[in-house]
Parts: C-alpha cells; sequence; structure tokens
C-alpha cells in the first residue's frame, strides 16, 4: 500500500467533481458503484423474470420504512395492541395507509420472492458456481419466514394468538425436551405477553437485521460470480476486446431503466391492492384476526397466511395411517440408491442404516405421527437448499432440457399449489388424501431428482445467448 | 497466553450467552400466577359446558347427560387410548382413570383442560351426536379440533388415527361440596 496521495483535478473542474475525487481517496464510493451495478456486467437477454430480485429489494426497503412509522405508534403489550393497531387504522392520519401497506408488502414480498425462486429453479441459476447465492437466498427465505410469522402474532388478534400456539407448539413435538423448549420460546405457559413482546422485538429488530447482512451477502456472492441468463450458458466463455463478456451489459443504465419499468408496473399492481382489496378476500388479512386474541376459544377455522399454506400442508397431511405410507416410501427410496446410484458403498451403507433409524422411529410405538409431521413439515422447506446438489442436469435451463422435464415442473407448481389451497381450506377426508398424495409427489420431485435430471435426449447448447434486438 | 486469553474471554462470552438465554424463561410473575381456581357448577345442567380459565388455558366442565354417558363405552374401540396409559403433559391424576375419566363423587362431571395434544388450539364443542360437517355420519357427539381435525368422545379421549398423539389432560381437582370445585388441586393442604 503506498503512501495517501490526494488526487489532483484541474483547476476547472466541478464542485461535485472535486468533492467525488475527495470522498474516493478515503472511502472506494465510485469502485463500489462500479463492482456492484455501475460497471456490473450482466447477460443481455434478461426476461420478465429477471425483475424480481431488485422488486424484493424494494419490498424490503417498503417494508422497513413503513415498519418504522407503525412502531411509533403501536403498543407491544398484551393489553393494549390490538387497541393500539385499531387506533393507527381509524385515528392516526393516514395510518390506515402505511398500516395497508404493510400488510399489503407482507404479501407481496412472498409473492416477489416466490416468483423470483421460480426463475432461479427454471433456468438453473443456483448450479455450480452459484451454490452460496443459492444457500444466501434460502437463508433469507427463511429470515423472511420468521419475519411473517413474528409479525403476524403483533395485531393480537384471534387468528395471531392461534396461529403463534401452532407454531409454538410445533417445537413441543421434539422427544424430551419439546414441553420445556416450547415453554422457553413462549416464557409462559401459555402464549402471553411476554411472547409478544419478545416476538416484537424479533421482529423489528433481530430478524431485519440478519435479513440485510443476508440480502448484502446475496448480491455480493452475486456480482462475484455473475449473473445466469434464461440460456443457463456462461457469458463470461466469450470475452470481448475490453475485457467483459461479448454478450453482457453494464448493468447501468441498461438494467437500471428495465429494473425502473418493472417498478413502476409492480406499483401499479400495489397500489390497486393497498387501495381496493388490502385484505384480498381474507388471504392477505384473515377475518378472524379483526376479533381480539381469545386464549379460552380457538376461531371454528383457522388457516395459516397463504404464503405458509403448501408447508401447512404437508404437516396436516401426516396422520397415523400415512406414516405407514411413509415407512414403505423411505425402504424403497433405500432399495433404489443401492441399486442405482454410483455411490461409495460406505455412504449406501450409511444411508441404509439411516433409512432403518428412520423406519423403527416411524413406528407408532416409538415416535408418534405428530412428530413426524413437524419433521416433514421442516424437510418440506429445508430440501429447498439441497437443489445444487440434487440436480444433475447437463444444461442449467429447462431450454435446452428434453421437453417432459418443463411438464414435470408444471406438475410440479401444481403439486405446490394445490397443497398451498387445501392448506387454506378446512381438513376433509378427501382432502387429506389429496395432500398426502402431493406430499408423496412433493419430495419425490426432489429426492429423485439426481436420476431424472439426467435422463432424455438434451437440445444442444448455443455458444452465444439467443437475443433478438427489440 | 493465546490460549489463556481465549479461554477467559470464552468463559465471559458463554456466561453473558447463558444469562441472555436465561431471561427467556418464564418469570417469576408467571410462575406464581399457575394458582388454583374455585367453580361453582350448580348452574350447570346435564348436557351443558361451562369454560373456566386455569393457568391461562380454558378447563371445561361438563355435566353428561346418561345418553352421553353410555357412548363412552360404544367407542371405546375407535380410540386410541381408551384407558389413558400413554404419557401426558399433565399426569392423569389415579381417580380420574376410568371410562369416564372423572372423580367417582360425580362421574357425570368432566374436568379436563380444553386444549388438543397436537399443537395446543382449543377444539370446540360438538356435543350433538349425528351427522354433521366435517364430521363422521355415526358421530357419536364430542368434540373437533378447527386446526387439524383431530376428534374427541365426549371424556376427551383422541379417536384412532389424528393428528392428536394423546387424549386430553385432566387438571387435578377436587368437589369442596356437592356443586363446588376446586382445579389445580386434590389434596387440602395445598397445590398439586
Amino acid at each position: 500500500m503506498g503512501a495517501f496521495e490526494e488526487t489532483q483535478l484541474p483547476s476547472t473542474a466541478s464542485r461535485p467533481e472535486k468533492a467525488l475525487a475527495w470522498v474516493d481517496d478515503r472511502f472506494p464510493l465510485s469502485k463500489m458503484w462500479k463492482e456492484q451495478w455501475g460497471s456490473y456486467y450482466a447477460p443481455k437477454n434478461f426476461n420478465v423474470w429477471y425483475l424480481f430480485g431488485s422488486l424484493s429489494m424494494l419490498v424490503l426497503v417498503l417494508q422497513i420504512v413503513t415498519g418504522i412509522f407503525l412502531t411509533m405508534h403501536y403498543k407491544p403489550d398484551a393489553a393494549l395492541a390490538f387497541g393500539s393497531v385499531e387506533y393507527i387504522m381509524r385515528e392516526v392520519p393516514w395510518g390506515w395507509l402505511v398500516r395497508y401497506m404493510h400488510s399489503t408488502g407482507a404479501s407481496a414480498f412472498f409473492i416477489v420472492v416466490y416468483l423470483h425462486m421460480t426463475r432461479a429453479l427454471m433456468y438453473g441459476s443456483y448450479r455450480k458456481p452459484r451454490e452460496l447465492i443459492w444457500l444466501f437466498g434460502f437463508a433469507i427465505f427463511l429470515c423472511l419466514m420468521a419475519e411473517a410469522f413474528f409479525g403476524y402474532l403483533l395485531p393480537w388478534g384471534q387468528m395471531s394468538y392461534w396461529g403463534a400456539q401452532v407454531i409454538v407448539n410445533l417445537f413441543g413435538a421434539i422427544p424430551v425436551i419439546g414441553g420445556d423448549l416450547s415453554e422457553w420460546i413462549r416464557g409462559d405457559y401459555v402464549v402471553s405477553d411476554a411472547t409478544l413482546n419478545r416476538f416484537f422485538a424479533f421482529h423489528v429488530i433481530a430478524l431485519p437485521l440478519v435479513l440485510l447482512g443476508l440480502v448484502a451477502a446475496h448480491l455480493i456472492a452475486l456480482h462475484e460470480v455473475g449473473s445466469n441468463n434464461p440460456d443457463g450458458i456462461e457469458v463470461k466463455d466469450n470475452m470481448g476486446p475490453d475485457g467483459n463478456p461479448i454478450d453482457a451489459v453494464p448493468s447501468h443504465p441498461y438494467y437500471t431503466t428495465k429494473d425502473l419499468f418493472g417498478v413502476s408496473v409492480f406499483l401499479l399492481l400495489f397500489s390497486a391492492v393497498v387501495f381496493f382489496a388490502p385484505e384480498m378476500g381474507g388471504y392477505f388479512l384473515e377475518y378472524n384476526n379483526f376479533l381480539p386474541a381469545d386464549s379460552m376459544k380457538t376461531p371454528a377455522h383457522i388457516a395459516p397466511t397463504w404464503y405458509f399454506t403448501p408447508f401447512y400442508s404437508v404437516l396436516r397431511a401426516t396422520t397415523a395411517d400415512f406414516m405407514y405410507v411413509v415407512m414403505a416410501a423411505v425402504a424403497l427410496y433405500v432399495v433404489f440408491v443401492w441399486l442405482k446410484s454410483r455411490l461409495a458403498y460406505r455412504i449406501k451403507v450409511a444411508i441404509a442404516v439411516l433409512g432403518i433409524v428412520l423406519i423403527v422411529g416411524m413406528l407408532p410405538q416409538v415416535l408418534d405421527a405428530k412428530f413426524w409431521g413437524v419433521v416433514l413439515f421442516g424437510s418440506s422447506v429445508m430440501i429447498l437448499a439441497f437443489m445444487p446438489w440434487l440436480d444433475h442436469s447437463p444444461a442449467r435451463s429447462l431450454r435446452y432440457r428434453p421437453s417432459w422435464h418443463s411438464y414435470l415442473y408444471v406438475v410440479f407448481g401444481l403439486v405446490f399449489v394445490t397443497l398451498g389451497y387445501l392448506g387454506t381450506q378446512l381438513p376433509t377426508a378427501a382432502y387429506t388424501i389429496i395432500s398426502q398424495v402431493c406430499t408423496l409427489a412433493y419430495f419425490s420431485f426432489f429426492l429423485l431428482m439426481p436420476w431424472w435430471s439426467t435422463m432424455g435426449t438434451f437440445k444442444p447448447l448455443p455458444t452465444r445467448l439467443t437475443f433478438t434486438p427489440h | 497466553m493465546l490460549v489463556a486469553t481465549c479461554a477467559a474471554g470464552g468463559v465471559v462470552g458463554v456466561a453473558t450467552a447463558g444469562v441472555l438465554v436465561s431471561t427467556f424463561q418464564p418469570s417469576e410473575r408467571a410462575r406464581a400466577a399457575g394458582a388454583p381456581v374455585e367453580v361453582d357448577i350448580s348452574d350447570v345442567a346435564p348436557g351443558e359446558m361451562k369454560v373456566v380459565e386455569w393457568r391461562g388455558k380454558p378447563v371445561w366442565i361438563l355435566r353428561r347427560t346418561p345418553a352421553m354417558m353410555a357412548t363412552l363405552t360404544e367407542v371405546q374401540d375407535e380410540l386410541a387410548d381408551p384407558a389413558s396409559d400413554k404419557e401426558f403433559q399433565l399426569p392423569v391424576p389415579p381417580y380420574c382413570k376410568n371410562p369416564q375419566r372423572a372423580r367417582k363423587e360425580h362421574p357425570e362431571v368432566l374436568v379436563t383442560v380444553g386444549i388438543c395434544s397436537h399443537l395446543g388450539c382449543s377444539p370446540s364443542s360438538r356435543l350433538a351426536a349425528g351427522p354433521q360437517p366435517n364430521l363422521p355420519n355415526d358421530w357419536p357427539g364430542g368434540f373437533l379440533c378447527p386446526c387439524h381435525g383431530s376428534t374427541f368422545d365426549l371424556s376427551g379421549r383422541v379417536f384412532k388415527n389424528k393428528p392428536a398423539p394423546t387424549n386430553m389432560d385432566i387438571p387435578p381437582y377436587m368437589y369442596l361440596s356437592d356443586n363446588k370445585l376446586i382445579i389445580g388441586t386434590d389434596n387440602e393442604k395445598g397445590e398439586a
């Protein structure tokens, strides 16, 4: 490192130029801008799916800003919370707008993030060397689910209360320590003022800090390895004379303008919901939550908000009878791994031992279906983290994979949506069977991916991006 | 020196983390709030139910009719644990280990913590027998948990193949007089 040297600009330089040079000598402002966005070269064939990354950043900022203003009027106290939310809605000037922006923002966040994840699945954006981008993104998704869950308790309505009761009791299903663990999380024998207070702390400070850190890590990792694209080929394989990929353009101004257009369309739709349908027919704000929390009476129909329902359906599908199906599935999977995989002998033995332990554990005499319901519920989320190692397809993007792979993704999408729909409905015998079939399909999609993703006739990969100038 | 510094720093770090973790436990005030409650049941007619709060949870007091009592033996084979032998969050009081799950002074009066053993929702009363929404057509009367569809008989015992693993808890209780009972204790000396 050389000695400090002040940049000498000609005396004709403008004041802002001089100020920037002064800052740049002391802090890498221009350098950071160039690396992270200004001269960040991104593939030139981004389509509409590539809007959802920047849109989720926008919603994050929206949530933080509206959240700050809500805390100025909200009271995290079991006796006052419900009333303070009504106070915000009715008496704080424009309070209703800030609150509806925040509550609609929560659902918008999940819509945008689910679409962002769909994009990654379609174009194989999680594949080597982008595994860490995917893992940071997955951690953001987990964090977001925790944010939504903690935040949902704060209005202290009936759904807030009983939703928290059910989710905290999930931890109670863990053998031996479960009961004490859920008591420790609640800070009381039931969901109470202590629970509300700590959920408030998590929602407004602890998780947002973690979330911001993860978003930074997600972006730094992305800008280190570079963006994937709808063709799923590396633009860096074709470098131009200027040292940048031929098929890439600097994000600024090209993607700045594109993202701004996306932002305009998004805000148009977002405002329409905020102003005309903030409850979205009971999906964004559930009707039972307009009743104050009552620890003596569970509402006749409780369901989590829509973004949790696919996973929640998996939990509900796990009945005592279904465990025998799961046991058979585990046994079949172990046999399949032995016959069909080229894993080392030692790993195969380990998988077989694990399979036997699981099957024994699933016997009703050992651990009941309640515990396994929680395990399957957790696994249905966690399995997403393994995508980079489950997908063995030679082509990243679905564009160059056999057509039936695309149909399989469509079926998977339908399974996910069906699970989500069933999670909002009261359980009936028929619905339970459908959700059990969907649960099996959901897990098969991931667990059999190492095999099916290599099968079929792949289309030849292009050497340059497919791009038609508009 | 490096090892000693790291060890000393580590001890302080772990101790601080331990303190922060401990603050999550129920406070002394929350612990003290679990006192027994006295209930007058003279106004509970046969077939009716009263709900009282004990330790922040709903406790149901149901005076069952003779017809309701008759269902308890009929459903025996459809229950997951008819004799209440499994482990419970609250140990089943020995004086309630019978099909009525009640003290012998008033076997028709059921006293149970109205919390589903699955994930802690409070089941709704579906006391009347016969076909009704979300229940089988041969429904004998009992309780339905709105959260995940577990069903319980009129003694709070769970039916087979439902998400709830165990029957509902029976709190310790005793009769102070014919129409007065106390929930949370079953001996004169104090809390159970």
